[in-house]
Order: structure tokens, then C-alpha cells, then sequence
């Protein structure tokens, strides 16, 4: 099967404990408390594509990016990598070297007591890919080289390196292995926008390059605009809108992905945003219904007790009653 | 060779250094520690009397008063007790003895400390529980309490002829016994905030065994706070070690502390002989806040909020 | 007359390497009803105009230089009891994260009530209820029940909604905010925007909005300062500004912005990196990162000169 996606996501939930501890929580006289941090995600990845996942924070889009890359398994539901399931991977070293991820924070996702090289060489030694000190040696200065970085970089330690830097140290240490698959957790979301604009055209040059596969997690519509072929936007755990990016960034259909497009300030000055109404509740206590009703304008009765399933409109999926209905203004 | 001499540059060129070269008391405390460290080390060459030699001793020589009296004279700066032993030479065999007993209690219980409180941060849930509970149950009792009770307990399980020789062992399992919690508790929680961090993430993702990333990721980034509770744990250790040898319980009197120097002194306090017992107090007092000052500067140094 | 004059202001940091310079010689005015833009990427010294005109730098950070002018008099040099009084009256202050300005300790409306008798005359009926009225004004609904709730009652958007009626209640003429909206979702981002925007309006309210994100202050802002290493590399009027930059630095920075409106294969970039501040290149401080570098940029250092609608520190625009 040659067209068969590189990572399939099938309705995959993952519940969090966040009760008191026991003690406590008997003293108190309380329930134990869990959070439905992702809710039946699903997506597929083509090779050599990049989806992103878009929402507002609390929306589940870094917990989807944990649970692929195996940091914690999925309460239900079934991740595969080219077919084959992930849930065994920790026992799967051939599996886990094919994809690595990129952090957010480039001054917390490089140990500080690490020389440069150790860092890009981890994932070498970890796999056992490469042995010999010269070996690993020369492969850490090409890998340097292909970010932007001088192979002579691998002897400071990461204070010495400004955040744009330690974030190219992080994509060189992420491709050591050699993987085809990135997942990439807000990778610039604490740079400053020149040093993002590097950052970006870094991560494209070099997916055309290798051929990788992203999955793109970010909070700026503007940012997954310029890297997506796909688009899932969550709100709440769930995926309320997923398809090809261009189409839902020219024709936005869920009412959520609306008002957040409506709300990215303007650069070309042309009427002010409208700003969305209310808040993200609490994950722990989500409306009933569909989620987002209680921000929603097109919200009715039906919104208020019935969880919408997936409406195909063209190549787009929208969970939404109004879209269904073809009640699209108030 | 060229990367050590480089190593050493930058260190001597860094904001620790800086920041010691600027603080008079820690270089004070310092030189009083090392002065110590000195005697006590070179205390077989550079004592001016054997006091383990019994050929040497002479009853006449019985309380000589120190230079301070009167009457004193330079062949006993510090007097002598009632054996005729030179209190000088003593007071270094002595700080050889409550060096060594504080800095091998202390490395014993840092060891045993690291190690469980990284465990216990890293596992978390019921290891954490039991291990910490462990922790703060020990430290509702007074450390000199537990040291005294390990003390009996090995004490009793061991034949009466192994006393003395293994003595010096006994004591430094039962102060390193006694103060483990401290550095486990500090561990742990240092260890809660490193292991949430995105390069122990990183790690995880590319599938590397807790006990790699314990020992290989987070064990390097939590051992700043170790070196300072272990240097302000080392002036207690010592005084947990005299206290111990005050009461008789601590080691044989064929290898005499500072504490057993103090409570064989405090015998003839009153009949006159103060220097027998006073000089080693003041020893043992100067070795013990310097270690504190030290210490207290290292954990200034050390916190960057407070820089 | 200017409400605010800055005038070569200069703020240095004394380090046992040497003094750094993070602001030199910055030169700015505020009209009344003014909004005032400041942009630049961290490390630029946008934050610390910001903190050295209210008077809240952290030491050993010192102004070393220049005059700030509040309606022509100058409080660079006041004492910091005098210096307080203008805190909060005259000037008023909103930061990033709103948790560190709000006391948690202390019911929001009572923070209120204090800062509002501290600079005005009022009873103690009467500040409570313009408390009230403030906390409906920016937005908390049902104000008079949550005007004894306690800062942690209170989510992010709605925390930075307090801080706005606190640093606004006592009718300041100029407020200072840095990074308002950054530590905040995109949709609760254009509600306090737009907030903000409406409540200055009504009162003729300036304001100094320092941020990162150009999109703020091109939907905010009447005119912009872009800062670069301790110095404004070109202001002027916020269209003009992002419209056509006369710098290369605000070219760049403009180029590198991913547009939500249209979708580019490439974002422009510019090579590098700011400078640290104990490595400020000589001349032009962006001659190393310049594509229209020449001769002239790497040893003279450029002022601002007029470059059609705005003023650059460009040596391109020397006529």
C-alpha cells in the first residue's frame, strides 16, 4: 500500500487523574476527579505532509503530540505508524527511531549540563546507530552544518547559544536518528518573529530535503497557515474542524474556527477583529452537548443536549449542528 | 591537558569565584576550614608529640598549663592533660578523627539520600509516599536520637571483641543513618521539577530506561543543592560524632575526637585545669562554624534568585 | 505639548565586566490621546523604557542619562516617595502577567478601593462604588458580588481585566502597559485589546503599548517606535511603519511575520541574531544583519533621520 497514510490517529481519548491525593481526598470527603484531556481525535498524516493541530490552550492539541511520540499511552483508541501499532513501541526501538519531536522551549529541551554534541549524539547512542567517538563525531558536525550551526558548536554547553540557536540544536539532536516523522510541540512559540522566520524556513527547506512528515502543533493560525497541507482545529479534547488548510483558511465553517480567525489582528489595518465572547471552561466540567455552545452564536436547544458527530462538506469534516443544518447566520 | 587547562580558566574567570573573592567571611571560613583539614591530615608529621606513643609520656609532665598562664612554656603551647599528653597534638589527632567520622557519614548519607529521593521524585505515587513517609517519620526525631539507637542496636548484634576495631565504622553508619532524610527530601523535590522539564521529555520520547535517565539527565542537574546541604550537614555530623563520644557511647578511647578530648577534659574544669577542655571546645567550635559559614555562603552563591 | 518627553535616555546595568548600556539614547513624545506603539524582539529594551519612565527599574539597573518630561516636568530624578505618588495618578501601569500586580491576599475590589482613596478624595461608599462600576466597565459581570472575590477567583482573561480597571481607576493621564495580552489565548487577547482600545478612548487616556506582536499594535497604535539593541530604529505613524519601512530592520521584521491573509512559500528572513548587549557592534548596530550594509554603517552610528512618512536610523536615508 504505497498511499497509505505514515501516521493514522483513531478515535483516541485520554483521560487524566487530577483527584486530591487518597488521603486527602477521603478526608474531604470528595470524588476522584479525571479530565478528558483529548476525546475521540482522529486524523491521518500523508507521507511527506504536515497537519497541524490549532486551539487555545487547555485544548488537548499538546497532549495528542505526547501520546504519538509514546510519552503516555492513550486511555482508548489506536495510534498507527505505516500500519502498525504503536501502543507496543516502547518495545519497538526500530519503531521509536523512525520519529523523534521538537519542543517548545528552547531553554528547557537541551539538558543545561550537556556539551552541544552529547545532545545531537543521544538519539545516535540510544539507537545504537553509530559507534566510535570520530564517527559519531563527524555525523554530530554534519548534523550541525545542516541547521545552520558550525560542527566546532557541539563542544559549548547551551547557555552559550541564543534561543533561535538552541531551537536548530533541538532539530539536529531530533534528526540524528535519521527519523521521517516530526512532531513539532509550538517550536516557536517562544522565539522572537525574525528568529521564527528562520526557524519556519528551516523546518520547510528541510522537509523538502528529507522528505520528512510533520505533525504541527500551534496556538498562531498565521504560523500553521504558512507550514499545513492539513488543518484539525480542537476545542476542548475534540477536533471541531479538519480537512485540507487552504480550504478551511479560505472558507472556515465550524463557528469556532471562524471567531478564531476573526480574532488574529489585522496587518493590513482594515477594520478592527471581532473579538470572540467568553471563555474556555474548565476541561474538568465541560458543557454538555457540544463544547463550544456556550460561546457560540448559533447555538439552540439541540446544541445545548446532543453532541454533534462529523458532517463531510467537501473535503472538510465540521462537528457542528448549524453547519449540518445549514443554519449559518444567527 | 589543553581542556583542563581551559576548564580551569573558565572557572577561575566565573561568578562563583567572583562572587567568593568578594565575600570576606567565606574566605575567612575557608581558611580556618583548610587550616584544619591541614593539621589534621599532616597531624603524624607535624604534631610536635605523639600522644599514642605511651614510651613518650611522662606522668611529671602531668598539667602543664598552656602559654596563656603565667607559668606556661613552649614546649606545650596548650598545656597538657593529666596522662602528660601535649593537648596541641591532641587537638589535631583529634580533628583527624572527627573529620573523618563527619565526612564519611555524610557522604554515606548523601549517597543513600540521592539515591532515594530520586527514586522517589522520579517513581512517584506509593514509592514516593512510603519512601518520603519513611523520611519524615526519622525526622520527627532528633538526629542524635537515631544515631544513638542505631549505635546500641549494632552494637548489641556485634561480638564484644569487634567494638573496638570496627567502632569507627559503627559510628559513621549510625550518623549517616541519621541524616539521610535531609538530602532525600531535597532531592526529591528537586527532582519533581527536572523530570517535568522538556529535555527529560526528550529523552523519554527516544525510549532511554529511568535508571539511564535518572543517572544520566536529572542526577547531574540536581546535585547543586546536594553540595550545600552536605557541607552544612558536615558541621552537624561532626558535633552528632562529638556528641556521641561526649557521652561514651562513640568511639574506643584508643582513638580519641574532639568530643572524647572534651569529656575528658570537663573532669578537671573545675579543679583548675580548664585548657584540657576549652582549647579542644574552641577547636571543634571554629571547625564547626566555618563549615556553616561556608556552607551558607555556597547556597547564596549557588541560588540564582538571590544573585 | 507632549504629555511625555523622553529625551536621550540612557539606562545602564554596572556588572563587575564592564557597564552595559541597554537603552542608549532613546528620544521619544506621547500626545495626549496618544497611543504609542513599541515594538522590537526581546533584548531590544522596549520593557525597560517602559520600567525606567515609571520609575520601576530592578537595580543595578540605573538611568545614567537624559530627562523624562511628564507634562513638560521632569521626574526622571524625583524622589521615589514623590515618584509614587505619580504611580497611579499620573501614570499607570499594566504588565504581562497580571498575577504579579494583583495582591492575593486581598479581595480585588479592596485593591481598588485603596488605590482609588490613595491618589483621589473619596469615602469609603463612594470607592466602593466606583470599584463596582469599574469592575462592570471592564467587563467582570455582576460586579458587586465579585468586588470581594480574591485574585486566584478569577481566570487569566478576566485577571488582566482587573489589572486594566486598577492601573485606570484613579484617571491617570498616561498608562504604561508592557505585554498586556501575550500571556493570553488569541480570542481573550482581542477582548482586552479591544478593551483597552475603548477605555482610553473615552477618558483621552495615552497609552505606551510595548509588545512583541506587531499585529497588536498595528490594530492599536497611532504611531510606532521598532527598537533595536537600545535604540529606536525608526518611528512614525503606525501605517507608514508597516505599510513601507524605511529601515532594513522593520523590512525584515515586517517580512519575517507569517500573514494569516495570504500564504507565502518562503517568509523573509534576516540572518542572526540581535546583538548581546556587551557586544553592540561599532557604527550602525544592524550592520552585521544588513542587507544594504556600506562602508559608512560599520563605523559611524546613524540617528534618526526623516525618511519620508517616518524616521529611520538609516544612513540610506542621509541626503
Amino acid at each position: 500500500m504505497p498511499d497509505a497514510p505514515m501516521l493514522e490517529v483513531d478515535a483516541v481519548s485520554r483521560v487524566f487523574d487530577v483527584s486530591r491525593p487518597w488521603l486527602q481526598r477521603v478526608l474531604a470527603r470528595e470524588e476522584r476527579l479525571s479530565l478528558r484531556a483529548v476525546d475521540e481525535v482522529s486524523f491521518a498524516i500523508d507521507r511527506g505532509a504536515t497537519l497541524s493541530l490549532v486551539g487555545e490552550s487547555g485544548c488537548g492539541k499538546s497532549t495528542v503530540a505526547r501520546l504519538v511520540v509514546g510519552l503516555f499511552p492513550p486511555t482508548s483508541g489506536s495510534i498507527r505508524f505505516e500500519g502498525q501499532s504503536l501502543s507496543a513501541a516502547r518495545a519497538q526501538p526500530a519503531l521509536r527511531r523512525r520519529m523523534n519531536m521538537i519542543f517548545q522551549d528552547p531553554y528547557a529541551s537541551l539538558n543545561p549540563r550537556w556539551r552541544v554534541r552529547d545532545i545531537v549524539a543521544e538519539p545516535l547512542r540510544a539507537f545504537g546507530l553509530l559507534s566510535g567517538r570520530d564517527a559519531i563525531g563527524d555525523r554530530v558536525g554534519e548534523l550541525l552544518r545542516q541547521v545552520g550551526l558550525a560542527p566546532a558548536d557541539g563542544e559549548k554547553f547551551p547557555h552559550e547559544f541564543s534561543g533561535g540557536q538552541r531551537q536548530r540544536i533541538s532539530i539536529a539532536r531530533a534528526l540524528s536518528s535519521e527519523p521521517e516523522f516530526l512532531v513539532c510541540d509550538e517550536p516557536t512559540s517562544a522565539l522572537d518573529v525574525s528568529v521564527q522566520a528562520q526557524i519556519l524556513n528551516l523546518m520547510k527547506d528541510l522537509q523538502q530535503r528529507l522528505g520528512l512528515t510533520y505533525l504541527f502543533i500551534s496556538h498562531n493560525l498565521a504560523v500553521v497557515r504558512h507550514m499545513s497541507d492539513q488543518l484539525g482545529v480542537m476545542y476542548l479534547g475534540r477536533i471541531v474542524e479538519s480537512g485540507p488548510a487552504e480550504e478551511i483558511f479560505s472558507a472556515p465553517l465550524h463557528p469556532y474556527t471562524r471567531m478564531l480567525l476573526a480574532a488574529i489582528p489585522d496587518l493590513d489595518m482594515v477594520g478592527g477583529r471581532t473579538p470572540v465572547a467568553g471563555e474556555v471552561p474548565s476541561p474538568i466540567d465541560p458543557p454538555p452537548g457540544c463544547p463550544f455552545h456556550p460561546r457560540c452564536p448559533l447555538a439552540n436547544a439541540r446544541c445545548r443536549v446532543e453532541r454533534p458527530g462529523y458532517t463531510p462538506t467537501g473535503d472538510v469534516l465540521v462537528a457542528c449542528h448549524a453547519v449540518e443544518e445549514g443554519r449559518t447566520s444567527p | 591537558m589543553r581542556g583542563a587547562a581551559r576548564a580551569l580558566a573558565r572557572f577561575a574567570d566565573s561568578d562563583f569565584v567572583y562572587s567568593f573573592s568578594r565575600s570576606p567571611i567565606a574566605i575567612l571560613s575557608l581558611l580556618v576550614v583548610a587550616v584544619c583539614i591541614l593539621a589534621a591530615a599532616l597531624a603524624p608529621l607535624i604534631a610536635p608529640h605523639d600522644p599514642f606513643n605511651l614510651a613518650s609520656l611522662n606522668l611529671m609532665d602531668s598539667f602543664r598549663p598552656p602559654l596563656l598562664a603565667a607559668d606556661g612554656e613552649w614546649t606545650y603551647p596548650l598545656g597538657t592533660d593529666d596522662q602528660g599528653r601535649d593537648v596541641l597534638s591532641g587537638i589535631m589527632f583529634g580533628m583527624r578523627i572527627s573529620l573523618l567520622v563527619g565526612v564519611a557519614s555524610i557522604v554515606f548519607a548523601s549517597v543513600v539520600g540521592v539515591a532515594i529521593g530520586l527514586v522517589a521524585g522520579y517513581a512517584g505515587g506509593t514509592v514516593d509516599a512510603v519512601l518520603m513517609r519513611v523520611a519524615d517519620i526519622q525526622l520527627t526525631f532528633p538526629a542524635i536520637l537515631i544515631a544513638l539507637l542505631v549505635d546500641g542496636v549494632v552494637r548489641a548484634a556485634l561480638p564484644k571483641d569487634m567494638h573496638e576495631a570496627l567502632g569507627i565504622y559503627v559510628i559513621i553508619l549510625a550518623i549517616g543513618i541519621a541524616r539521610w532524610p535531609q538530602f532525600a527530601r531535597t532531592v526529591r523535590g528537586s527532582t519533581l521539577v527536572e523530570r517535568n522539564r522538556d529535555y527529560v521529555m526528550a529523552a523519554r520520547v527516544i525510549g532511554l530506561s529511568r535508571a539511564r535517565i535518572m543517572a544520566t539527565h536529572i542526577l547531574p542537574n540536581v546535585l547543586g543543592p546536594v553540595l550545600v546541604i552536605a557541607t552544612l550537614t558536615l558541621g552537624l555530623a561532626i558535633l552528632d560524632e562529638a556528641t556521641l563520644s561526649f557521652l561514651g557511647v562513640g568511639l574506643p578511647v584508643t582513638q580519641p575526637s574532639l568530643g572524647t578530648l572534651i569529656r575528658i577534659g570537663n573532669d578537671f574544669l573545675f579543679s583548675g585545669e580548664w585548657w584540657v577542655t576549652i582549647f579542644p571546645g574552641v577547636a571543634l567550635v571554629l571547625m564547626v562554624l566555618s563549615i556553616n559559614l561556608l556552607g551558607d555562603w555556597l547556597r547564596d552563591a549557588l541560588n540564582p534568585r538571590l544573585r | 505639548m507632549a504629555l511625555l518627553d523622553v529625551e536621550e535616555l540612557k539606562v545602564e546595568f554596572p556588572t563587575r565586566r564592564g557597564v552595559l548600556r541597554a537603552i542608549d539614547g532613546v528620544s521619544f513624545g506621547i500626545e495626549p490621546g496618544e497611543v504609542l506603539g513599541v515594538v522590537g524582539e526581546s533584548g531590544a529594551g522596549k520593557s525597560l523604557t517602559g520600567a525606567a519612565i515609571i520609575g520601576l527599574l530592578e537595580p543595578p539597573g540605573r538611568i545614567a542619562g537624559g530627562r523624562v518630561l511628564l507634562d513638560g516636568k521632569r521626574i526622571d530624578n524625583l524622589p521615589p516617595a514623590r515618584m509614587r505618588e505619580i504611580r497611579g495618578r499620573q501614570i499607570g501601569a499594566i504588565f504581562q502577567d497580571p498575577l504579579t500586580t494583583l495582591d492575593p491576599v486581598y479581595p480585588v475590589g479592596r485593591q481598588l478601593t485603596e488605590t482609588m482613596q490613595t491618589h483621589l478624595k473619596l469615602s469609603d461608599a463612594d470607592a466602593r462604588r466606583r470599584a463596582v462600576a469599574w469592575l462592570e466597565r471592564v467587563g467582570i459581570p455582576a460586579g458587586a458580588q465579585r468586588v470581594n472575590a480574591y485574585p486566584h477567583e478569577f481566570s487569566g482573561g478576566m485577571r488582566q481585566r482587573v489589572v486594566i480597571a486598577l492601573a485606570l481607576c484613579a484617571e491617570p493621564r498616561l498608562v504604561i502597559a508592557d505585554e498586556p495580552t501575550t500571556a493570553l489565548d488569541v480570542s481573550i487577547q482581542a477582548q482586552i485589546i479591544e478593551l483597552l482600545k475603548s477605555l482610553t478612548r473615552d477618558h483621552g487616556t495615552s497609552v505606551m503599548l510595548v509588545t512583541h506582536d506587531m499585529g497588536v499594535i498595528a490594530e492599536t497604535a497611532d504611531r510606532v517606535a521598532v527598537m533595536y539593541a537600545g535604540r529606536i530604529a525608526e518611528i512614525g505613524p503606525v501605517r507608514a511603519v508597516v505599510k513601507q519601512p524605511a529601515h532594513p530592520y522593520t523590512e525584515g521584521l515586517m517580512g519575517s511575520i507569517p500573514w494569516i491573509e495570504r500564504k507565502v512559500e518562503r517568509l523573509r528572513q534576516i540572518d542572526g541574531a540581535m546583538p548581546r548587549l556587551n557586544a553592540i557592534p561599532p557604527g550602525c548596530a544592524f550592520n552585521p544583519r544588513c542587507p544594504h550594509v556600506f562602508d559608512r554603517c560599520r563605523v559611524e552610528r546613524p540617528d534618526l533621520l526623516d525618511a519620508g512618512a517616518t524616521r529611520a536610523a538609516c544612513w540610506l536615508h542621509d541626503a
